[in-house]
């Protein structure tokens, strides 16, 4: 006879890969920092805040935590830039919460399936950014697709393969 | 045990997430005329639901106060109706009274002009069951020093003579039954004559030659040789006269001075004391 308890409740909490006290927080700071300290001819193709907040995303696995986690970096990117708050904050959002429900169901630890997600996700993140302003900032001169914006996703991405594994060293052994 | 992960939770804190930015972004934005757009989505949300309550409200007061009025109307319209019929009747009655006052008023003036004449007025209060004569009640009687054969006249001429005398009421035989009769006389020529009745409303004169000239509308009195009615009363006016081949008398049509088919309020003479008729 099979017992087999049917467990109903809430989401169980799936944290595969924890990290050391304050890495979280410290490299979403120096994320943002080296953002705003990028010159500015090269700002336009590099998006560390996106590329920090993918990672946590998939590290976590957790929709909620990754939600909140986009929220935030999203905020403090509104909040350092010209942006109106909440523009990149939902952008950065909405990233986090799908980073996360993948990172639940994929190999994400392979250099290839970040490569991919990094375009993807930066794609998403700026057709994201670009339908916000056309809604709420009434901005029509957004585009969701250029040239620049392609090679800027390939930009990060290859960015991203280098990131990543960096970041790997800050997990905390299971 | 297996796991059955539930989505709603991290989806309801996405949601609310998102929404929570977007209030924010909202807060901060500032569309044409510098009007923050939350104040615009709040305005755009609030004011369908503005305008479908204040149709609704709107159509229903006015369907209620369209109902509520038109049962008033309908109510206020009856009762003007009942109110417009009662004053018809009233009215009517009013008319009549003045009509009644107006005789009054003549017999009034008529009595006093003849103050020294004795005379009763007597109101009509009905006629007799007999088609075939004209013979009409009148209030008063014998307690009021009526008798037989009294003259009854108006102010406007003769009407007839007391048929009957009882004690409250009296029977008054009219000028225009085939029974009456009074003596009469032509204005003009002073020519004698017999005024009679014949069933209808005219009257016809006898006796009067073919050789006297009578015009038409020329008046008759009363020639007080019958010893009922004084001397001079109007009696009728000669409506048409057409003389008789076979006789002596020409045939004169006359109509009653009286108006015997409305007679209301009459004057009985209680002597045969001349009246200085005006």
């Amino acid at each position: 006879m099979d017992n087999t308890e049917v467990y109903i409740g809430p989401e169980p909490h799936i944290e595969v890969h924890k990290y050391y006290g304050g890495v979280v927080p410290a490299v979403v700071v120096l994320a943002l920092v080296l953002q705003a300290f990028f010159p500015v001819r090269w700002s336009g193709y590099l998006e560390l805040p996106l590329l920090v907040t993918l990672y946590f995303a998939l590290s976590k696995r957790n929709p909620s935590s990754g939600l909140v986690l986009g929220m935030v970096v999203g905020l403090l990117q509104d909040s350092l830039s010209r942006t109106p708050l909440g523009l990149y904050g939902i952008a950065k959002t909405l990233v986090g919460y799908v980073g996360s429900s993948i990172g639940a169901r994929l190999d994400v630890e392979h250099p290839l399936a970040r490569f991919i997600l990094t375009i993807g996700f930066y794609l998403f993140h700026h057709a994201v950014f670009t339908l916000t302003s056309h809604l709420l900032l009434a901005h029509q001169n957004e585009t969701y697709v250029t040239a620049p914006i392609l090679i800027a996703s390939v930009v990060n991405a290859f960015i991203a393969i280098g990131l990543f594994p960096l970041l790997d060293r800050f997990r905390r052994p299971s | 045990m297996i796991a059955i992960p539930s989505r709603h939770k991290s989806l309801t804190l996405l949601a609310a997430v998102v929404v929570a930015q977007v209030l924010l972004l909202a807060v901060q934005i500032k569309r044409a005329g510098q009007v923050r757009l939350i104040r615009v989505w709040a305005v755009e949300l609030i004011s369908p639901v503005q305008r479908a309550s204040s149709w609704v409200v709107y159509n229903f007061e006015h369907g209620w106060g369209n109902y509520v009025s038109l049962r008033n109307t309908r109510q206020d319209n009856q009762a003007l109706r009942s109110e417009l019929d009662r004053l018809k009747v009233r009215n009517a009655e009013l008319e009549g009274r003045a009509h009644e006052a107006d005789r009054l008023a003549g017999i009034l003036s008529f009595r006093q002009a003849h103050r020294d004449v004795p005379m009763v007025a007597a109101r009509v209060i009905g006629g007799s069951p007999d088609s075939g004569s004209l013979v009409v009640n009148i209030d008063r009687g014998s307690h009021d020093g009526i008798r037989r054969d009294m003259g009854v006249i108006t102010p406007d001429g003769v009407v007839g003579k007391i048929l009957a005398a009882y004690p409250d009421i009296s029977q008054v035989l009219l000028l225009g039954d085939k029974e009456s009769g009074v003596g009469a006389l032509l204005a003009d020529t002073r020519t004698q004559g017999v005024v009679r009745g014949s069933g209808k409303p005219d009257l016809t004169m006898d006796y009067v030659s073919n050789e006297v000239k009578v015009s038409a509308g020329e008046a008759v009195l009363t020639s007080g040789q019958d010893r009922i009615f004084p001397k001079d009363l109007p009696v009728a006016t000669v409506a048409e006269t057409a003389a008789d081949r076979k006789g002596s008398f020409m045939k004169i049509r006359l109509t009653p001075a009286a108006h015997l088919d409305r007679l209301e309020e009459v004057l009985v003479l209680l002597t045969r004391q001349d009246l200085d008729v005006k």
